[in-house]
């Protein structure tokens, strides 16, 4: 989330799409509530009439997959309604840049598309440099190749008439929802978007955000209290686990897992250090060498010298343009390509898509190791549904974890808020924390290459130190994240002495002198304390509820990020009641943690020279209305899900995403528009469960209250079907079948795709909570085993929320 | 303990004495509120805050454990002392004693061999001593120092790690570290699914 949950509370106009916040973030909707109560509308977008949309003030039904066709025409309803917030898209958006000459877009391709490779050369998409090498800008937006009036252009294809066909809302609702929504863009009025995987797990999930992401800009949303691009994230801590990147493309901070052709660490400093020549744009990926050197120093210590690039080679580099993702991982694991595997705390028998080709892919692997609280379908594989143990020779190491309330650390929640918990009881029987397993784990791999091995320096020189009397110390790990002075440091005429913590990653350097195992976090535990723990109900002067005493959140404790676009060029909050930050004429005061504490930009025309261009993250300085950066196209446009119930996709003759990530095994199998699978099919959570449901299914409360798997269906087609509510049924995809229990719904009703199709398009529900392992009847199932093995080309997460489905009695 | 007891009474006292109140009507007795308060089962109990484990709003609840017998969780009930959630809880939240007081947890290491039918119970020293082995066996027998153009890549090709959201930062941190230093790529987590 760019803002936090308690300010949805100072939000004019909520749109909830893509997420189900009343059933699966449930106290969200205190401050959605609060919002109304104020007097602000909450708009429901979604497949399925939802405990969201049940508390809305506008619901419209869509088909699944078809977001950006509703949110392109609201872009289109924005710009000719003249809707938008002019002097914050001129002063803090691309808007103004002028576009080179080679961008194109024709018939559902942008410019430099290769057939072959089924990829962009984005080069194509680039912006016009003057001649210092700073992008040509009309502040005025007129200018014919200008990004906005190429996003005008662009989306004037958008019409609700099309929007309508393609998606099924009727006309009527999308007009309302425009309307309302597109009156956020008056000054001091705020809309924000709480959106999740409904959203992001899509062949076009990337670009589904990039939609609402324009939208906000357009707006003058992004920055300001009560507004902002929301996901809500699932996981008490899937922040802080992405944060800290244990993920294949990514180094703690954000920072760049290494390519191959990175060859040295000048080399890799290089290539991810991005260069501005405007000296208006603060450019705050300048500092990456700084943040890329203080972490090799946590990883390596004292082994971490100039002499050896502080232990760059020891870390693993990817090969240039390759994916090592999800999909991928699980692609190779089903080719055999791995012998070991680790699932930590994760249940992928279950939570990944295309769950079957999932599990026969366990079945290759010499060893796993599976960590977890409750056994799972996961480490118990080799005897589930379809699986004979004699003739699966995978061993499984089954490590009991601690639950969370059995340990003391921190987790960030949604709202980047890192906060720290403590060990309640001591962890049960032989069950141990996660730490101490990895710490443990750890010394017994170090004694392992303690007398040779290949290549044993990256292990025998990893600093591994946080035992405190064979304990796992989390507060040591902590300060280590934080990072360290290492030598006594003067800056600015302040001594700061070896052995003690940086302040912020402002302090950090580039030349071995700091430590910091994750620059974000830097901050978050210093000679004050462990700034996470801090428990203080005190509201800043503002009273906007940041709290700003009450937990830590990254970066540097701001609560709303791109706050200096919360203000006019001369300073002054859009919203003078619900202000961010003011300038004060000599500084800025009040309110939150300002972006950087330069003076504001005065005017555009002659721009105070000490003043920095607002989103200090971008290359460029400004918010990316035209993003340049994208596998599948710097604008938003609408594909058809790779498996769909239409022929063709009325926006233009290009079907599916063409940068799609598609996979060719045998398991991998794809059926569009194949009357065997006439439904649309989506997944979904329930309050009551978790996830997988490891984490829910053995509580007796929560299972009694959701015993079943089930699909939800409306009336029309339960009727076409035969089937009764409550009935056992089967459901059935080209990739697995699923049984389940039949709820016939109003919740779902049948939508008209008019024109060519001339038919109703139906669509049914899964939650994806349940496995064979519990409840003991070993019936209730993922749903997992019906979604696809295909994903969005920039995050590659799988298209889970729309594929095609049968329905039967059985 | 980080909310003060006094606090915690005072915002919540006429709620729990409310409640108690009417659970001793049921058994057909009337105790003044104040005298049925003294008799809660977490009056000696330690007092914890933590953060609920299920989805990302982050909720504060307050953990009180045993101090005598067992040592267990006694109760489990929503912060209202937490800027956030101010006490409420959803139903998962509402039910996290049952996920640390649970008897079908696994509370001792278990070992599946090849082609066995059946988990057995192993110690932590030897399933630690014997995943080592196999992480190095796995990682010299699969090791890219260069990938195919010949650049140095250093890389373990034989080994894969998925997880996990719910560990705690500092966790989340160690093990990116461990992997990474092992020479692992195929690192990835629930950010994804």
């Amino acid at each position: 989330m760019t803002n936090h949950w308690i300010d949805i509370k100072n939000s004019d106009c909520i749109l909830i799409m893509g997420s189900n916040a009343a059933e699966n973030h449930p106290i969200s909707f205190k401050y959605v509530t609060e919002a109304q109560q104020n007097g602000a509308k909450l708009i429901s977008v979604d497949p399925r009439f939802t405990r969201t949309s049940a508390r809305a003030d506008i619901y419209a039904p869509m088909r699944s997959g078809t977001d950006i066709p509703i949110l392109g025409g609201m872009i289109k309803y924005i710009i000719d309604n003249n809707l938008y917030n002019k002097e914050y898209v001129a002063a803090y958006t691309n808007a103004p840049f002028i576009v080179g000459k080679d961008y194109d877009f024709d018939d559902g391709l942008f410019a430099g598309y290769n057939k072959q490779t089924k990829s962009y050369d984005s080069k194509k998409w680039a912006f016009e440099m003057d001649a210092n090498g700073v992008p040509k800008m009309d502040r005025s937006l007129k200018h014919p190749r200008c990004v906005f009036q190429i996003l005008k252009k662009h989306f004037s294809r958008y019409n609700t008439a099309l929007v309508s066909k393609i998606s099924g809302t009727p006309e009527a609702d999308l007009r309302i929802i425009y309307k309302t929504y597109g009156a956020t863009g008056a000054r001091g009025k705020a809309g924000t978007i709480m959106y999740a995987m409904g959203w992001t797990q899509h062949t076009v999930g990337t670009q589904n955000i990039r939609t609402m992401a324009i939208i906000q800009l357009l707006l003058g949303n992004m920055g300001v209290s009560g507004g902002g691009v929301n996901a809500l994230r699932g996981e008490s801590n899937v922040q802080g686990s992405t944060d800290h990147c244990l993920l294949w493309h990514i180094w703690p901070g954000y920072l760049k897992t290494p390519r191959a052709s990175n060859f040295s660490l000048a080399a890799y400093n290089k290539a991810w250090t991005p260069k501005s020549n405007d000296p208006l744009s603060a450019n705050w990926w300048q500092n990456y060498p700084k943040y890329s050197i203080s972490m090799l120093k946590s990883f390596f210590g004292e082994n971490a010298t100039p002499k050896n690039d502080y232990g760059y080679d020891w870390l693993p580099k990817v090969d240039d343009g390759k994916h090592y993702s999800w999909l991928d991982l699980f692609d190779e694991m089903y080719k055999g390509k791995f012998k070991g595997f680790f699932a930590w705390g994760q249940n992928p028998a279950c939570s990944g898509a295309h769950a079957g080709k999932n599990r026969e892919g366990l079945k290759n692997l010499d060893w796993m190791v599976n960590v977890n609280i409750f056994d799972n379908e996961t480490g118990s594989f080799w005897h589930g549904p379809g699986m004979d143990p004699a003739k699966i020779k995978t061993e499984v190491f089954f490590l009991p974890a601690a639950v969370s309330v059995e340990k003391e650390g921190s987790i960030t929640n949604s709202g980047r808020w890192s906060q720290w918990r403590y060990q309640g009881p001591k962890p049960l029987g032989d069950s141990r924390s996660d730490g101490q397993i990895m710490m443990e784990l750890g010394n017994k791999i170090k004694a392992q290459y303690q007398d040779g091995g290949t290549f044993p320096e990256p292990i025998r020189n990893l600093k591994w130190d946080y035992l405190a009397k064979g304990e796992y110390d989390p507060h040591a790990v902590a300060k280590e994240i934080n990072g360290y002075f290492l030598k006594d440091v003067t800056l600015k005429g302040k001594v700061y002495k070896k052995g003690t913590l940086v302040p912020s990653f402002g302090f950090l350097q580039a030349d071995g002198s700091t430590s910091s195992g994750n620059w974000l976090y830097s901050n978050s535990y210093t000679e004050k304390g462990n700034m996470a723990a801090r428990r203080s109900t005190q509201d800043a002067s503002n009273n906007i509820g940041l709290y700003p005493g009450f937990a830590w959140c990254w970066p540097v404790n701001r609560r709303i990020i791109y706050n200096r676009a919360s203000v006019d060029l001369k300073g002054q909050p859009w919203d003078k009641e619900n202000w961010v930050i003011k300038w004060d004429g000599a500084k800025w005061s009040g309110g939150d943690v300002p972006d950087g504490g330069w003076p504001p930009l005065g005017s555009l025309e002659n721009p105070n020279p000490k003043s920095r261009h607002a989103f200090i993250m971008r290359k460029h300085g400004h918010g990316q209305i035209f993003g340049p950066g994208r596998a599948d196209g710097p604008l938003p446009e609408h594909y058809e899900p790779l498996e769909c119930p239409v022929e063709r996709n009325f926006m233009s003759s290009t079907y599916t995403n063409p940068t799609a990530a598609v996979y060719g095994s045998k398991a991998d199998v794809y059926k569009t528009c194949d009357p065997r699978y006439p439904f649309v099919g989506t997944t979904y959570r329930v309050t009551e469960h978790w996830q997988t449901g490891v984490m829910s299914r053995h509580q007796p409360w929560l299972l009694e209250l959701q015993p079943q798997v089930f699909v939800e269906m409306s009336e029309e087609l339960a009727k076409l079907k035969g089937i009764k509510n409550g009935e056992r049924v089967l459901a059935t995809s080209a990739r697995g079948r699923l049984e389940c229990t039949a709820i016939v719904t109003k919740r779902f009703r049948p939508l008209k795709i008019s024109g060519e199709l001339g038919s109703e398009v139906h669509q049914v529900g899964f939650p994806w909570c349940y496995g064979w392992l519990k409840p003991k009847s070993g019936k209730e199932e993922s749903a997992n085993l019906l979604t696809p093995s295909t994903g969005d080309p920039n995050t590659r997460i799988p298209e889970t929320k729309a594929f095609m489905v049968n329905i039967q009695k059985i | 303990m980080r909310l003060n007891r006094r606090e915690f009474i005072q915002i919540s006292g006429a709620t729990a004495a409310g409640l108690a109140l009417s659970r001793c009507a049921g058994k057909g007795g009337l105790f003044a509120p104040a005298q049925q308060a003294k008799a809660l089962r977490i009056k000696d109990a330690k007092e914890t805050t933590t953060i609920c484990p299920y989805c990302a709003v982050g909720c504060g609840a307050i953990v009180h454990t045993a101090k005598k017998g067992d040592k267990r969780v006694i109760n489990i009930e929503g912060d209202p002392g937490h800027v956030i959630n101010r006490g409420t809880l959803c139903s998962k939240g509402a039910a996290l004693r049952q996920l640390s007081e649970n008897s079908e947890r696994i509370t001792t290491p278990l070992y599946r061999a090849p082609y066995a039918k059946e988990w057995k119970k192993v110690s932590w020293d030897w399933a630690l001593t014997e995943i080592a082995k196999r992480v190095k066996t796995t990682r010299d027998a699969t090791f890219e120092a260069k990938n195919a153009k010949g650049q140095i890549v250093n890389r373990t090709m034989g080994i894969a790690s998925v997880g996990s959201a719910a560990l705690d930062n500092e966790e989340c941190w160690i093990y990116q570290a461990l992997l990474r230093a092992a020479g692992l790529v195929y690192i990835e987590h629930q950010a994804r699914i």
